[in-house]
């Protein structure tokens, strides 16, 4: 154990930087004894997600790094958790293949630092963690849908596995639906395993100019409606498409649904074709090539154009997409609010200035319990203030702490960071 | 197959517990009578018989809210059933226990093709739901082969599969929102007709949780557009080998066919018998690849598919060039079970999941062990994601083949997780693995998992004896074995 751990900072703060999953355990156990709560950290590039956590001792994973396996025609990697994002997808890359869900990069979003590229500073257990997925997400599935088995130690200081290495399997409780989106707040991850998927040969991306959000919504239904497997479907109002660095998009002047089909060569032009012609009342025209559509939606998955505006508070909503224009009619009136549209209305990105509760009251009664609202950039005294995660209903709030309980019975990891702690 | 030992007390109360039940559920929703209750004596896993104590059959949210809150209070075991159609058990009674049927629960609630998906109650059929969508040009995708009958309750019970699931996923995959009842009677709603959770993904652990944590009273699916074209390729192989190495080429060139399935020499011959789906007999291995998406996609594919498979050494290959022609090739394989069952007075059929590379390998022990116990074996497999079929053939009028058959299947279930693989894909643990599950995860794995069910269920009164090999009570799996003074690593700086 010598030199498994720094002592970082002068006010006691304390830094553990396990070795090895043995040594993981121990300190978690130490910390379960003691009753010493842990921050859980990756790389800590989402550190300003969730509720803010003031705690003196923090686990850093950061040597829980590397490949452990990957055989790409198995469409299986094995990696420790804290194995940079980038490194993983570099290694994917050369097998033309991807973690499909699109991992996003709020870098950028989150404090401004430049994330470095797709996935830059982030890990493949945070991302897994936190169930963050991009524009890919209602045609590809979540990282939860992508999340094939773990080696963990629990808030019980004991080593424990779930899931398997294989793409089907439903041998006992699909505890990696379980890991993901619990924020380290259940369990610390060691090494995790993920379905990989062959890259699109081809993408190309379908715009239409001018449409008002009821009718951009209206547009993607459609497409998502015809048989041509679209994997993206964004609306950007005016002012937000001028802030694209695709100049085609920029250059417009005006708002722009983007439409993204991907696969070999002469699939992808058939469709495009179809669906402009299907999309002609629309006014479906102008497409995007592969270079630029890469860049437009990396845009879209990183919530790119809400990183220049740094004071606005930013919701990402999830709700049923024919909702999207009701809900944002009554969130933006009389509110200085900008939005974007994802997975074909399905998620809008909200973010408000000049409220003070961010927004948190308008959003949540608009959704009305149809979605769920989470706060991803704010103050830390606003992210302690109103909810963060939507408030479970009642029920559903007990069975969570219930669930939380009999992995971290005395509140070790991360407690706070989804929901006040309790007591 | 031993099952917990049915609890006097419970059984002592019978006639109270069914006139508490009938005040519940009024006029014939509950069963009695011992002829009434032997048609819920077995699901799709015959070998294993069992008639439950009292049978249910409620048809309100509300009444499955007072059964379990009536069972929860008054120590009655329960056990959910959909269609019957588990093959591992899952529905399997208890002596001492209530059998929930939720078959009354057939209605379609609402489609809701803007936001792209169906609400429906968990007695309404997979293929049911895609009847009810077809109309616009959309389906539901899971489908297992049960389809027809099976519901979409068990399914979300057993998280199940299908030929498709490679490209479009397993239930998991495909529900958006439950509405379920917990043991207190307590009804919650998980999702909805939004992607994702706002807090823990409790919808994601309820599926496949095989009816231990709760019951569901209402499903949200996602539907899709239906594929604008298939077309399927018929390959066969001289050995099994070059079809596994064809498969993984496929793969390999970035092609994820909607389907791909692969039989052995005696599944060929006998589907071939059966349908005469116009299977060659002088192949090895079978591979049915079939392509399904936009039209130029599935042309364009199907010859990148033809020439990896003539690289690959097939022996023979044809392209369907029709529809009709495209099921012809399926037929035999969507029949492989009753072909089976034609040639084998019984058949127990498998479900293991293993690394793709290793097929060869275990097909090879798999023969071994064959000769060893006796049995014949027939192999189809979804060779896109590893998934095995075994099917052993055996005559229960024999004695002692039953068994023969059973230690043959857990063989070579441990052979799967042996070379890296699963004891089941889409089949679930049920009854059947039960007792398997320490050769997958030790005891720790299976505490951890327990834990989650103390937190739905503390009582384990929801289908007990399915699952895990031991029950453990759920304080003695909250007690923490860490206390001062006596850590491990005396040397770790004190917090």
């Amino acid at each position: 154990m010598q030199g498994a751990f720094d002592e970082a900072g002068e006010r006691g703060l304390t830094e553990f930087l396990p070795g090895d999953e043995g040594e993981l355990r121990d300190i978690v156990a130490a910390a379960a004894g003691e009753r010493q709560p842990l921050e859980v950290i990756g790389a800590g590039s989402k550190r300003a997600l969730g509720r803010p956590l003031q705690l003196p001792h923090s686990l850093v994973l950061s040597r829980f790094s590397g490949i452990v396996a990957y055989e790409p025609s198995e469409l299986v990697l094995t990696a420790k958790a804290a194995t940079p994002l980038a490194l993983l997808e570099a290694a994917l890359g050369e097998n033309n293949q991807m973690l499909a869900f699109e991992p996003p990069a709020w870098g950028r979003l989150l404090d401004g630092a430049d994330s470095g590229g797709a996935g830059g500073g982030q890990t493949v257990g945070g991302i897994l963690a936190c169930n963050l997925s991009g524009p890919r997400r209602f045609k590809a599935g979540a990282a939860r849908d992508h999340f094939l088995g773990f080696r963990a130690v629990s808030g019980r200081g004991e080593v424990f596995k779930a899931g398997g290495k294989v793409v089907k399997n439903v041998t006992g409780y699909d505890l990696c639906k379980l890991m993901a989106g619990s924020y380290g707040t259940l369990a610390v991850l060691s090494e995790v395993t993920v379905k990989v998927l062959p890259r699109p040969e081809k993408t190309r991306t379908v715009l239409i100019f001018g449409p008002d959000a009821e009718r951009a919504v209206a547009a993607m239904t459609a497409a998502l409606a015809a048989p041509h497997e679209v994997s993206g479907a964004a609306y950007l109002p005016a002012g937000l498409a001028r802030r694209s660095a695709v100049s085609y998009v920029a250059a417009g002047g005006t708002s722009v649904v983007a439409l993204r089909l991907e696969g070999p060569a002469p699939s992808v032009l058939a469709r495009a074709s179809a669906l402009r012609g299907e999309l002609a009342e629309f006014g479906a025209g102008e497409e995007l090539h592969g270079r630029n559509s890469a860049v437009f939606w990396r845009e879209i998955a990183d919530a790119a154009p809400f990183a220049i505006d740094g004071k606005r508070a930013l919701w990402r909503v999830s709700l049923p997409p024919a909702l999207a224009p009701a809900l944002l009619r009554q969130v933006t009136a009389g509110s200085d609010v900008e939005y974007l549209l994802d997975w074909g209305g399905g998620l809008a990105w909200l973010a408000v200035a000049g409220a003070a509760d961010g927004g948190a009251g308008a959003i949540r009664a608009a959704l009305a319990g149809r979605g769920h609202a989470t706060l991803i950039r704010a103050p830390a005294a606003l992210r302690l203030a109103v909810a963060v995660f939507e408030p479970p209903a009642p029920g559903l709030a007990a069975l969570t702490a219930r669930v939380k309980a009999g992995f971290d019975p005395y509140g070790v990891l991360n407690p706070g960071r989804m929901y006040p702690p309790q007591g | 197959m031993r099952m917990p030992e049915p609890d006097a007390g419970v059984l002592a109360r019978r006639a109270e517990i069914a006139a508490a039940l009938r005040r519940i559920v009024p006029g014939e929703g509950v069963i009695a009578d011992a002829d009434e209750l032997r048609a819920y004596e077995s699901d799709g896993l015959t070998a294993y018989r069992q008639a439950p104590m009292l049978a249910v059959l409620p048809e309100t949210v509300d009444q499955v809210s007072r059964i379990l809150r009536y069972c929860h209070d008054h120590r009655v075991k329960i056990v959910p059933r959909g269609a019957g159609t588990s093959l591992s058990g899952g529905a399997l009674p208890l002596a001492d226990g209530v059998l929930l049927g939720m078959g009354k629960f057939n209605r379609i609630l609402e489609l809701d093709f803007a936001n792209r998906c169906a609400v429906v109650q968990p007695g309404v059929t997979n293929l049911g739901i895609s009847n009810a969508v077809a109309h616009a040009g959309f389906y539901y995708a899971p489908d297992p082969s049960s389809q027809i009958a099976c519901t979409i309750g068990g399914n979300v019970a057993e998280n199940s599969g299908g030929v498709h699931c490679l490209k479009y996923g397993l239930t998991t995959n495909n529900v958006l929102g439950l509405e379920m009842v917990l043991i207190d009677g307590t009804v919650l709603r998980l999702g909805g007709k939004a992607l994702d959770a706002g807090g823990y993904d409790l919808l994601g652990v309820m599926i496949g949780s095989e009816g231990l944590l709760g019951v569901v009273t209402e499903v949200t699916v996602r539907i899709l557009r239906r594929p604008a074209a298939a077309r399927a390729l018929l390959i066969g192989f001289p050995s099994n080998e070059s079809a596994g190495d064809c498969v993984a080429a496929i793969i390999a060139a970035g092609i994820i066919p909607g389907g791909m399935e692969m039989m052995d020499k005696p599944a060929i011959a006998a589907a071939e018998a059966f349908v005469k789906a116009g299977y060659p007999l002088d192949v090895e291995a079978l591979l049915i690849v079939e392509l399904d998406g936009p039209q130029a996609e599935c042309d364009h594919l199907i010859e990148r598919v033809r020439e990896i498979a003539t690289a690959h050494g097939a022996s023979s290959l044809r392209a369907s060039r029709s529809e009709e022609e495209r099921l012809a090739f399926w037929a035999g394989r969507k029949a492989a079970f009753p072909a089976v069952g034609r040639i084998s007075p019984d058949y127990y059929c498998m479900d293991g999941t293993i690394p793709r590379a290793r097929l060869p390998e275990v097909l090879a022990r798999m023969r071994e062990m064959s000769v060893r116990y006796g049995l014949r074996v027939a192999n189809v497999f979804h060779a896109g994601d590893g998934n095995l079929h075994p099917l052993i053939l055996y005559d229960a009028n024999e004695p002692g083949e039953l068994e023969r058959a059973e230690a043959f299947g857990a063989d070579i279930l441990r052979l799967c997780v042996e070379v890296g693989g699963v004891l089941t894909g889409e089949h679930g643990v049920g009854v059947e693995k039960r007792d398997l599950m320490p050769a997958m995860f030790d005891e720790t794995d299976l505490a951890h998992q327990q834990r989650l069910k103390c937190a739905f269920d503390p009582d384990g009164l929801l289908n007990p004896g399915k699952v895990f090999p031991q029950l453990h009570r759920c304080a003695e799996l909250g007690r923490m074995h860490i206390h001062r003074g006596a850590l491990p690593h005396p040397e770790l700086p004190r917090f």
